[in-house]
């Protein structure tokens, strides 16, 4: 039996290692390893003991699900993407790409795209930065109730997006807010109307989201904090550098994979913004003059409020289209400054 | 002190691990805006809408609380039940996503057959892939199962998802030992017993998180359920919410009342379990 576990156990070509992947960073691409340690690979990652075969059974009932529930709507979706499919008439109409091309030619298109990259925007790097700050406060091993504060942290991120926009729309109301009152307190202009002018009421919207990630983020970026070895510290401080320092050269460069993470999945998750702009504006238009309508909000506006389902479904292929973008950058990006750091 | 010499103390006390005034007034003013939106539907709630329509608005809880969450249940006289299918559907949807994980994940992670690389970089994939594109698909397959207006369109579709199996993996692959398995093996143990005898009790902990995070998400989605209910029998807590804002627009009170009481059970779970939480999100996160 251990026969047949070691050949079937010893897969021909290697991926190389990517972000995701908790392993040890510091363990030689895969790509790169020769057939031998393809052997010491099999004990390494699995169990030889045991029959692989059982690998199947075990992933059978996640996929079987995953693939109705999950995967066959993606795909039938961009077979509706082809036609002009109204759910109350009774035939479907072939469309070619009349949808995609419609789509572009829409201006609401163009506009719910603007507003999903500004809200981005605002809620991502602002978010990071501060993440970044509040984590290195909580990695010090002598901060007090370090517990208490990690936990308090984590309470914005519980809550319903539904009950937090509520109040949050009230909070930044322009005549009885408590955001324009506390502005008018610290001496600043504050006649804002955080919901009918678009940059306002994205940065409000921007402000939900970065309320609710900031403490998770946060964690995120402890825990990697907390990985990487006080001894590089030590000896920074030993060859005297400052806190701003050892920052910026130790902490820093180790976090590059943590950031990137964080990146690509607050890009996924910001291109998909659209429970705030809901709750906030009521409806699926994104407010009076379509001010903070994201992407992801027009397409279910398109597909449940005027029932153009082909043209919904093209606007989510298009949404898929700028996530692979933006995630292939990203990766792009990370891979740049890694190969740069091993040719220094 | 910056500027002082290396010296014997300096050693004991690494510059990085000063901690300044200034990290703990951040940390506070981080940690009061975090609550501050609890604390401010309980004002609303409980003061009604005169008093927060004043120039300078009370910051203090007013005697009214109990009245306007008893009118939540008058506006919507099913709202309790609709907390009960949140709680039906979360527990089973949270049991399930634990188990079709952990086991799904326990073969990624220890399992070596073959196209498992393959299939994990697969799972992996898909979590790029936005959630809103088949959701036209799901909804005409939900229709076409007969399941319009009934929790079943809320559990089955959301019984397994990719980030479930890969964090379990993730988890299985950190913390089950191969030696443990190896050795249970030698004694005779088959795969299943293995799984539930092992491996299950070693990533108890981290199952329970995944699970919590599941119910919440459940207790917190908010599009699909308005999407595919209609009966206010049948909704969940977030579209009785909801319910009430598009019923009532102008009532602060009453809309914040619901709004408390849509949160008020989860801040009560988060004072058990927050610190587990805390735990599972540093555990999954990527490390270097």
């Amino acid at each position: 039996m251990a026969g047949t576990t070691e050949r079937s156990a010893a897969p021909k070509k290697r991926k190389p290692t990517n972000v995701f992947k908790s392993d040890n960073p510091n363990k030689p691409e895969r790509a790169k390893r020769g057939k031998k340690s393809d052997k010491r690979m099999a004990t390494e990652n699995g169990i030889r003991a045991l029959n692989p075969r059982w690998g199947y059974t075990f992933v059978a009932p996640f996929f079987v699900m995953f693939l109705i529930f999950g995967l066959a709507p993606v795909i039938y979706s961009i077979w509706i993407a082809f036609y002009n499919w109204d759910p109350l008439g009774d035939e479907q109409e072939f469309y070619g790409f009349t949808n995609f091309t419609d789509v572009l030619a829409d201006e609401n298109f163009w506009i719910a795209l603007r507003n999903t990259f500004s809200i981005w925007f605002f809620s991502t790097i602002p978010q990071m930065i501060m993440a970044i700050g509040l984590a290195s406060i909580l990695r010090n091993p002598r901060l007090k109730g370090a517990t208490f504060w990690r936990t308090i942290l984590l309470v914005p991120n519980i809550t319903s997006v539904l009950a937090i926009a509520i109040v949050f729309g009230q909070l930044f109301g322009r005549d009885f807010g408590l955001v324009n009152l506390a502005l008018t307190y610290l001496g600043m202009p504050a006649h804002i109307d955080w919901i009918a002018e678009p940059l306002p009421s994205h940065v409000a919207i921007a402000t939900m989201i970065t309320w609710r990630w900031l403490g998770y983020n946060a964690l995120i970026f402890l825990a990697a904090m907390l990985a990487i070895p006080s001894y590089l510290y030590e000896s920074a401080d030993l060859d005297g550098a400052s806190k701003w320092q050892q920052f910026r050269y130790i902490t820093l460069p180790q976090l590059k994979n943590t950031i990137t993470f964080v990146l690509i999945v607050g890009t996924i998750g910001g291109l998909q913004v659209f429970a705030e702009p809901l709750t906030l504006g009521g409806n699926m238009s994104g407010g009076d003059s379509r001010q903070f309508s994201t992407l992801t909000l027009f397409l279910y506006e398109q597909a449940f409020v005027n029932n153009r389902w082909g043209y919904a479904a093209a606007i989510g292929i298009f949404i898929t289209i700028i996530v692979l973008i933006i995630s292939a950058i990203n990766f792009a990006i990370t891979r740049q400054i890694s190969s740069e750091d091993n040719n220094k | 002190m910056d500027q002082a010499p290396i010296t014997f103390q300096k050693r004991k006390k690494p510059r990085w691990q000063k901690m300044s005034p200034l990290s703990y007034i951040t940390l506070t003013l981080v940690g009061f805006i975090s609550v501050f939106p609890f604390y401010w539907m309980v004002i609303v709630a409980s003061n009604g809408n005169e008093e927060i329509s004043k120039e300078t608005p009370t910051l203090l809880i007013g005697p009214r609380l109990f009245e306007v969450l008893g009118n939540v249940f008058v506006a919507n006289e099913f709202f309790g039940a609709a907390m009960w299918n949140t709680v039906f559907v979360g527990t089973i949807v949270a049991a399930a996503q634990v188990f079709f994980s952990s086991v799904a994940g326990f073969a990624f992670a220890k399992l070596n057959f073959k196209g498992r690389k393959f299939l994990v970089l697969f799972v992996i994939g898909t979590m790029m892939l936005p959630s809103q594109l088949g959701i036209i698909p799901l909804y005409m397959l939900v229709a076409s199962l007969g399941w319009m207006n009934t929790l079943t369109a809320l559990i089955v579709p959301a019984l397994v998802t990719a980030f479930g199996v890969f964090w379990m993996r993730q988890v299985i692959d950190a913390q089950v030992p191969n030696e443990l398995l190896e050795a249970a093996s030698i004694d005779g143990a088959g795969v299943f017993r293995i799984y539930w005898q092992i491996v299950f009790p070693l990533i108890l902990q981290s199952g329970f998180v995944l699970g919590l995070f599941s119910f919440l998400a459940v207790w917190n989605d908010f599009l699909w359920p308005l999407l595919v209910l209609n009966d206010p029998q049948q909704f969940t807590v977030q579209v009785a919410v909801n319910q009430l804002q598009s019923a009532y627009t102008i009532d602060y009170a009453l809309n914040l009342g619901g709004a408390f009481l849509a949160t008020a059970p989860l801040l009560v779970l988060f004072l058990f379990v927050g610190r587990k939480l805390v735990s599972g999100v540093m555990d999954g996160a990527v490390k270097g």
